[in-house]
């Protein structure tokens, strides 16, 4: 009964969006105030009953109803409860939901934090919006309905994959939709500019903090499916380059040079299509990821069960909605208007410049996923692109990008003089150039790589400094504390999100230059040295679990005689699936990871073992979640949260009178 | 780090490899090998019995002194360019290996000629006295915001 | 108005080719081996471990070569189309047991009968590598003169018997 409503709930909701797509849209181009009202009572509408039908979903999984072909397909009776619920989203029909209802949540979020916004955007906003609510739910109830029947019903369901038994299973995929998702707030502020025919620094005031805080959870998302590999995975790989990951980056990287690009709109009214274009580009390539993920165009970890039915019908929904768009953009676009005029050498040359470098990585990056599909394509053979290509190329895009993020913050808009800059960075270049050069020396180990890294990391941290130095010299406040409050949130938000970027590469160049590896036998009793530490493993013992049993090693860990910590890798064995699994056991640290992973028994009790010393690398994650941070100190910024209280009447009377007499 | 004088040798763990030179050669190549069978993990990583079977044919091969080029296209002929993370550089991979590069150099020609003719534009504007002294009354009005 | 038709373009083509990859299969590697000349063996015989079958014992005739395993569930599953074929007697069926035990092939043999005239055994799994097998079941024709023409992935069926083998194969018989 209860998955008979949650479907039935979605019927209602494709109905609901439906008129949501096309009424206040409608409304808008005729400036029918009535039909436009439709758009927010209809989000909220949305959202319930969506939520419905997740409710009912999540209830079937709780209650082991088997009856439900997904539940049987993803769950079982021994899965602890916890992971019950995270199966919602643990294979392709759940997962779709879940798109949904995160969906309807920034739909129901922009109908009630839009009160600032005229009534034909928000009409438009959420029209579009529903409009591709109406693809989802229609491909959910055409052919990947998560309440399909089993009958008669299963004994028991397959169990979810071991591998996603897991916490970062409960939380990374909502984090990284959240962000997927959150870009159809920017798409459709974009979309409902280019059918308002108006795009000014009013637009982009609206739609920066909707992209930010989109971007914020895409950070998250993408940086916690890294964290996850890394520590689930049990080979210590932390990025790989597959094309669901490519899926997940793209859409980052668009968003970046979105945020940038708002930023030149907002405050100079310049950029303007180009914001556009990116705001329909990252939810494109988040729409393409979702294709990629289900279509079975590409081999990857990632990707869910395929049928062809399915990749066709996002191919077909992909086409039309980016097609659509892109049409829409070639048409309205010219017609926008350029904003102001400025020169080669100025911050909005250099934010251009940072467009361009980021479209590139894009490009690229799409390049090498989709690569060997396209000669497959053409009969020109099967190759595969990896990590070998991805690293060649991306590094020399990137670093231009980043050695402009410390020159863009101190450039003038408008025009700057290349000289004055020069000077004023020397310093920061110097004391750059001179660490990046004497820490690998002092380490004992240099490559031109390590020391790029900590160049370009550095010089993030210094120029950061300087432009600190001269903002506070001049702001006003009297103390140096009244002038570091004097100084508006935004710019901290910036100033943190570009240290995390500095920490980020911190992290990567000591990890990739400084880490070692030791594969050993070991006998029990016996030790091994990585790093300095000294582990010492005392056998293993069977441990059962709810649905597993393993074999759990005990390895002590010393340091100079002093022991440091006791580790606990695992060999699990699920008993449903009959998969082996091993779960690496990792010693985080400030300034180390420390990493066990056990191999095969050998005879005799002895175990082969993979050991590592991996330095830094929690700096990685660490960087990607002080960016995030960023993002949202910068969204707290008084600005939007003056805007946030403003209510309706804010419109003078008058201009609401004119507004009527109009239509 | 790995030179512990002889205080801990006799409790100290075998390296899994019978030869650490063979290995880690075996490591550098098997990185940037594809293992055929569990698509998505490098030869090194997988664990399938025919990515077991290949390491021990590269290990063999190491072992008779064959260069790397070598190893890799006996890989090659057998299963062609799919086992390589690397795409080799051929007529069919040009595009590959020069597109991003391609795609860099046409965004900053747009950008310099964009930005050229915005540069025409920001000349050409000029002021009447009148907006001039307006301009000044402002800006001096305004000065310490950022 | 030209230039900002750009992205639609780029985007034109890319969904081209994904409609064009929705029919194709990204795992599925096709051999380099094709149209190359069959790579040598000289291995055990299964039935008469005393005797040895090479791959030059059989120049001059048209032959299938077919991988399998008694640990393979692809096999069981094409195993009666090459029992039909075996029948059939049009073409001689060779088989090579892959990394597979003498006598678990043995009992799987005469469970599910023998099509095979000969079937070499290939324990460690070294004449799969040179013959680029990534899995089992995998087929090759070869010809004559020892050149591989065809490599059938995965396990055979009727249809692609009827459509691609067997016309290839009376062709080179013909030769």
């Amino acid at each position: 009964m209860i998955p008979e409503i949650g479907h039935y709930a979605l019927i209602l909701a494709l109905c609901v969006a439906v008129v949501q797509g096309s009424l206040p849209i409608y409304g808008a181009a005729v400036g029918n105030a009535s039909l436009m009202a439709v758009a927010k009572p209809a989000a909220r509408g949305q959202f319930l009953l969506v939520l419905l039908a997740f409710c009912c979903l999540g209830y079937a999984f709780a209650e082991k109803d088997f009856s439900v072909l997904y539940v049987a397909a993803t769950s079982n009776s021994q899965l602890p409860l916890h992971y019950r619920l995270a199966a919602i989203w643990g294979a392709h029909e759940g997962s779709l939901l879940l798109w949904m209802f995160i969906l309807s949540i920034w739909m129901v979020a922009v109908s009630f934090f839009s009160t600032q916004l005229p009534e034909a955007m928000r009409a438009r906003i959420l029209g579009v919006m529903g409009l591709v609510s109406v693809g989802f739910l229609l491909f959910m109830l055409t052919v990947s309905n998560p309440f399909e029947r089993l009958i008669p019903a299963a004994l028991d369901g397959r169990d979810l994959n071991p591998l996603l038994q897991d916490p970062g299973m409960v939380i990374h995929p909502p984090m990284l939709y959240m962000g997927y998702v959150g870009f159809s707030v920017a798409f459709s502020f974009a979309i409902a500019a280019l059918l308002g025919g108006t795009l000014d620094a009013a637009w982009a005031r609206w739609s920066r903090p909707w992209t930010t805080v989109a971007w914020c959870f895409m950070t998250v998302g993408v940086a916690m499916g890294s964290g996850w590999a890394y520590y689930e995975l049990g080979w210590g790989g932390w990025w790989f380059w597959d094309p669901v990951e490519n899926a997940s980056f793209m859409p980052w990287l668009a968003g970046t040079a979105l945020m940038h690009s708002l930023a030149v709109t907002d405050k100079r009214g310049g950029f303007k299509a180009w914001s556009v274009l990116l705001a329909i580009m990252a939810f494109s390539l988040s729409l393409l990821g979702t294709f990629l993920v289900r279509s079975g165009v590409l081999t990857s970890v990632h990707a869910f069960a395929t049928d062809p039915k399915r990749g066709l019908f996002i191919l077909v929904f992909l086409a039309v909605v980016i097609g659509g768009s892109l049409v829409l953009f070639a048409w309205r676009a010219p017609r926008v208007g350029l904003g102001g005029g400025f020169a080669m050498i100025s911050r909005e040359g250099m934010l251009l410049a940072n467009n361009v470098l980021l479209v590139a990585a894009l490009g690229s990056v799409l390049l090498g996923t989709l690569y060997p599909l396209f000669l497959d394509a053409l009969d020109l053979g099967k190759i595969s692109v990896g990590p070998p290509y991805f690293d060649t190329v991306f590094l020399p895009l990137m670093t231009p990008a980043i050695f402009l993020m410390g020159i863009g913050p101190l450039a003038q808009w408008k025009q700057a003089s290349l000289p004055a800059l020069a000077i004023r960075l020397r310093w920061a270049f110097g004391v750059s150039l001179a660490t990046a050069v004497a820490v690998p020396w002092l380490m004992g180990q240099w490559t031109p790589l390590i020391s790029l890294g900590l160049l370009l990391a550095f010089w993030i941290l210094a120029t950061i400094l300087v432009d600190l130095r001269e903002r506070l010299l001049h702001a006003e406040g009297g103390s140096i504390g009244g002038r570091v409050v004097a100084l508006p949130r935004a710019y901290w938000g910036m100033v943190l999100a570009h240290c995390g970027v500095a920490v980020f590469i911190l992290g990567v160049t000591m990890v990739k230059g400084f880490e070692v590896e030791q594969d050993v036998r070991m006998n029990v009793g016996e030790t091994a040295t990585i790093g300095g530490y000294t582990f010492r493993f005392d056998g293993t013992q069977q441990v059962n679990g709810p649905n597993y049993v393993a074999a759990r090693g005990t390895f002590h860990v010393s340091q100079d005689g002093r022991e440091v910590t006791v580790m606990y890798p695992e060999k699990r064995r699920y008993f449903v699936q009959n998969q082996t699994m091993t779960e690496a056991a990792i010693s985080p640290g400030l300034l180390r990871d420390l990493y066990v992973s056990l191999g095969e028994p050998i005879e005799g009790g002895a175990w082969s073992v993979r050991l590592y010393h991996k330095p830094f690398i929690d700096w990685i994650w660490g960087g990607c979640l002080v960016m995030a941070l960023g993002g949202v100190l910068a969204v707290s910024d008084r600005r939007y949260r003056l805007a946030w209280r403003r209510k309706e009447a804010a419109v003078p009377p008058a201009t609401q009178m004119a507004r009527q007499t109009v239509s | 780090m790995l030179l512990l004088p002889s205080l801990a040798t006799a409790n100290e763990a075998q390296p899994l490899a019978a030869n650490p030179q063979v290995e880690a050669r075996l490591k550098l190549l098997a990185v940037e090998l594809r293992c055929l069978v569990c698509q998505n993990q490098t030869l090194a990583d997988s664990n399938a019995p025919l990515a077991e079977d290949l390491r021990r044919e590269v290990r063999e091969m190491i072992a008779k002194d064959m260069s790397d080029k070598e190893i890799i296209d006996f890989l090659v002929t057998r299963y062609g360019d799919f086992v390589l993370y690397r795409p080799p550089w051929k007529a069919t991979t040009t595009l590959l290996w020069l597109g991003p590069f391609l795609l860099l150099g046409a965004g900053a020609t747009g950008l310099v000629f964009a930005l050229r003719r915005r540069q025409k534009k920001l000349t050409d504007v000029t002021l009447s006295e009148a907006e001039h002294n307006r301009v000044e009354k402002l800006l001096s009005e305004g000065s310490n915001r950022l | 108005m030209s230039r900002f038709l750009i992205p639609f373009g780029i985007f034109i083509v890319v969904v081209g080719f994904l409609a064009v990859g929705l029919t194709l299969n990204p795992r599925e590697l096709p051999s380099p081996l094709v149209g190359k000349a069959a790579p040598d063996f000289s291995l055990p015989q299964l039935h008469d471990p005393g005797k040895v079958i090479s791959s030059s014992d059989l120049k001059g005739k048209v032959w299938l070569l077919n991988f399998w395993a008694s640990w393979c569930g692809g096999c069981k599953d094409e195993h009666p189309v090459l029992i039909h074929l075996a029948q059939s007697g049009e073409v001689p069926i060779y088989g090579m047991d892959y990394k597979d035990q003498r006598n678990e092939a043995l009992a799987w043999l005469k469970e599910w009968g023998n099509p095979y005239s000969i079937v070499a055994v290939d324990e460690p799994g070294r004449v799969g590598i040179n013959y680029g097998v990534y899995g089992v079941p995998e087929t090759y024709v070869i010809d004559k003169a020892g050149v591989i023409r065809y490599k059938q992935i995965g396990p055979l069926r009727e249809d692609i018997l009827e459509k691609k083998i067997l016309p290839l194969v009376r062709d080179l018989q013909n030769q």
